[in-house]
């Protein structure tokens, strides 16, 4: 756990060589980091494959943005907020959800979502404001700022941490804020996972029939997971509307709820770690493939011969740039086929062949087993 | 009277393209096992074809404009003009219907290779690495059209005889201006046509009635000493067919654009769960009906009552059908249960 914290609180340093130092994409690494690691709580210990998850991360971008307006510009009673406001939603949701299992349950999900979606557009327009994403103005009340005396200056406010501004010159300052709630998130998941509740949820995943055939009632334990990892969403949502105070309907159409389940299913899908990598993954090369165009392609492959470099530019630019998800969905693919662990299947394994390599490991590699165990 | 007619109609042509794109998912589930993702892809893919026939049929040489005399002016008339007349222009003007001929070939090689490629490998594989598969090739084949023909739609318009509309309110004896555009309702016979086919198929040929077998106990027939694998890679075919025919027609209705698939496929997911796993006749029945109820939530005497109704009207539907009837409307026991 020090080592987790220590790792992630000096990002900013070891990432450095990657190119990724710099505040809004590390703030994106810790705010999905969450969003992954709740979503791996329902999708890696239950086995239930959700398709509406971006849902309560709108809900509580839209939550916190309602506070900054009404409330103060202080974050932590929005993202409190904006947790507790999701966790209800969870609640119904969930609650009619799982009353079926399998494909049913992915296609509830999923139909509450597009709902969410199609009603934050058109009819709930007083309160998402519709297309243009709910945003923050001048006039608006904000009871406690007012009442602590913080008058409103020129421009817009910002969003503050008891009055620290998150958008500080160098811009750190919101990834440590993003960067501890991700380890407390991530404290809070290790815990679940190692708990009898985890083992339970795990169980449900082996094999629900004979949970209940042991007299077990599975469904209160599946919504206690669908809420929190519900709740997870929702403090993403949060930090998401804190470090940038507007909340629209697009964070929670269905091809966002797809772009959690590749994180965790390319991270690996029920090991701690897993779907926190594969949320740095994919937010990292999103970054760099879609900023790469023909210019920098001919940079890149500079050092080849002519006729190869210009070969090799016309090969990968459908790849890049505008074409970036084609890239996403073609790795997405050869993961699920060749690597249904994820990335820290992978790992494992290559681990276990280094180790049989030196002559120090066991006969078999035990990666299978141990992913799908989730001892991360 | 005339407006809940002409909802109806509405909702028909729409309610077509949903049952033909649910009718194959369920024999996809029904056959092989497998939730295809990749199944609103397919329908794209169909749509694509249109305009890529079109494309090749309108491929143009630039040639002088005769019309204009006082300086030279160019135009573009395609070779096919240029060597058939008007043979050429007609077979232009009807490049939708023809571009059906076009599909048929395209899309079951598709098909095929998509199964024997990629599918084969996940018949006993979990449903939620199927659909995970599926879901990264829909959004490769999607990103691959966007490559290729750009993300703006492509107006794929309907042969001129049948563009305007016709008057449906004098054949049923109501209001002469009663009025529907031909192609919608040639999309709705298409697809009853469509329909049609695959259920006399299944029903009335020996290789329906294998097929059927198959799907209630594969093991009894494959002890036959029947190959069951093959006729389901092939049913896998005529299911890529069908979404791609409900695709080429669809086209002059909505200009095809590399989205269209998803818009489309999550709807018929809806669809086929409210008809009920692994039943075609109730995915056939979901189909309509559920367009139907979309078309009667968007008027305006009902969104008045309740506003933004039919934006969510199916997923409501759907989340009610699935609560009170667990199976959707004639799902069978033990389909797609654990």
């Amino acid at each position: 756990m020090l080592i987790f914290s220590a790792v992630v609180l000096s990002a900013p340093i070891w990432l450095d060589p990657l190119g990724a130092n710099y505040p809004d994409l590390l703030q994106k690494f810790a705010i999905f980091g969450i969003f992954a690691v709740g979503y791996n709580i329902l999708f890696g210990l239950t086995g239930y494959l959700s398709f509406g998850h971006a849902t309560f991360l709108g809900i509580g971008s839209y939550t916190a943005v309602w506070s900054f307006k009404l409330l103060t510009m202080n974050i932590v009673p929005a993202v409190i907020l904006a947790m507790i406001v999701s966790g209800v939603f969870a609640l119904v949701i969930g609650f009619l959800s799982l009353r079926r299992s399998g494909i049913y349950f992915s296609i509830l999900t999923l139909a509450f979502a597009q709902m969410a979606y199609s009603l934050a557009y058109s009819v709930l327009t007083p309160i998402t404001n519709g297309e243009t994403g709910l945003q923050l103005s001048q006039q608006d009340p904000r009871v406690l700022d007012s009442m602590a005396g913080i008058v409103a200056t020129e421009g817009l406010p910002s969003t503050n941490l008891f009055g620290t501004l998150i958008k500080s010159q160098d811009g750190y300052f919101g990834f440590y804020v993003a960067a501890v709630m991700l380890i407390i998130a991530f404290y809070v998941s290790l815990k679940i996972f190692r708990s009898p509740f985890g083992m339970k949820l795990r169980a449900i995943k082996s094999n629900q029939t004979r949970m209940k055939y042991t007299g077990f009632n599975t469904r209160p334990y599946l919504l206690t997971a669908f809420v929190i990892s519900g709740m997870y969403a929702g403090l993403a949502g949060g930090l998401l509307a804190s470090i940038d105070p507007l909340a629209g309907a697009e964070r929670m159409q269905w091809t966002a709820s797809g772009e959690v389940v590749l994180m965790t299913i390319l991270g690996g899908v029920g090991t701690l770690i897993g779907p926190m990598l594969g949320a740095i993954i994919i937010k990292y090369f999103e970054n760099i493939f879609s900023a790469l165009n023909t210019n920098e392609l001919h940079k890149i492959f500079d050092f080849m011969p002519e006729g190869l470099e210009n070969f090799m530019v016309t090969v990968v630019t459908p790849f890049v740039g505008e074409g970036w998800h084609l890239t996403l969905g073609a790795v997405f693919m050869i993961v699920v086929i060749f690597l249904p662990g994820g990335i820290m299947q992978g790992l494992r394994q290559l681990f276990g062949f280094i180790m049989r390599i030196f002559g120090m490991g066991r006969s078999s590699t035990p990666a299978v087993d141990a992913v799908s165990k989730g001892e991360a | 009277m005339d407006a809940i007619l002409i909802q109806i109609l509405n909702g028909l042509d729409k309610g077509g393209a949903y049952a033909l794109i649910a009718l194959g998912l369920t024999l996809t589930f029904g056959t092989l096992g497998v939730v295809n993702f990749a199944h609103g892809a397919l329908f794209m893919l169909g749509a694509f074809c249109a305009v890529l026939f079109q494309k090749i049929l309108t491929i143009s040489k630039k040639v002088k404009d005769e019309s204009i005399t006082f300086f030279d002016a160019y135009k573009e008339q395609p070779y096919l003009e240029i060597w058939w007349g008007d043979t050429g222009t007609a077979i232009i003007d009807y490049s939708v219907p023809l571009s059906i001929l076009f599909a048929i070939p395209v899309m079951l090689l598709i098909g095929v290779i998509m199964e024997r490629g990629l599918i084969k490998h996940f018949y006993k594989r979990e449903h939620a690495d199927q659909i995970l598969v599926t879901f990264g090739l829909a959004i490769v084949i999607q990103e691959i059209i966007r490559h290729f023909f750009g993300a703006n739609p492509i107006p794929t318009p309907a042969p001129d005889i049948v563009a305007g509309s016709a008057a449906v309110g004098s054949f049923f004896g109501l209001n002469e201006n009663l009025v529907y555009p031909w192609w919608r309702l040639i999309y709705l016979a298409f697809s009853l046509v469509i329909i049609a086919a695959v259920f006399i198929f299944l029903k009335f040929t020996t290789f329906g009635m294998v097929v059927r077998a198959g799907m209630a106990d594969r093991e009894t027939v494959e002890l036959l000493g029947i190959n069951v694998q093959r006729r389901f890679t092939i049913v896998f075919g005529i299911a890529t067919v069908v979404a791609g025919l409900a695709g080429v027609m669809y086209a002059p209705i909505l200009p095809p654009d590399y989205h269209m698939g998803m818009d489309f496929l999550v709807l018929s997911f809806v669809v086929v769960v409210v008809g009920g796993m692994g039943s075609l006749g109730g995915a056939v029945a979901a189909g309509f009906l559920l367009g139907i109820l979309q078309s009667f939530a968007s008027m305006n005497e009902i969104k008045a009552i309740f506003p933004g109704i039919d934006q969510i009207i199916i997923y409501l539907v759907a989340v009610v059908i699935l609560l009170i009837r667990p199976r959707g409307l004639m799902g069978r026991e033990g389909v797609f249960e654990d």
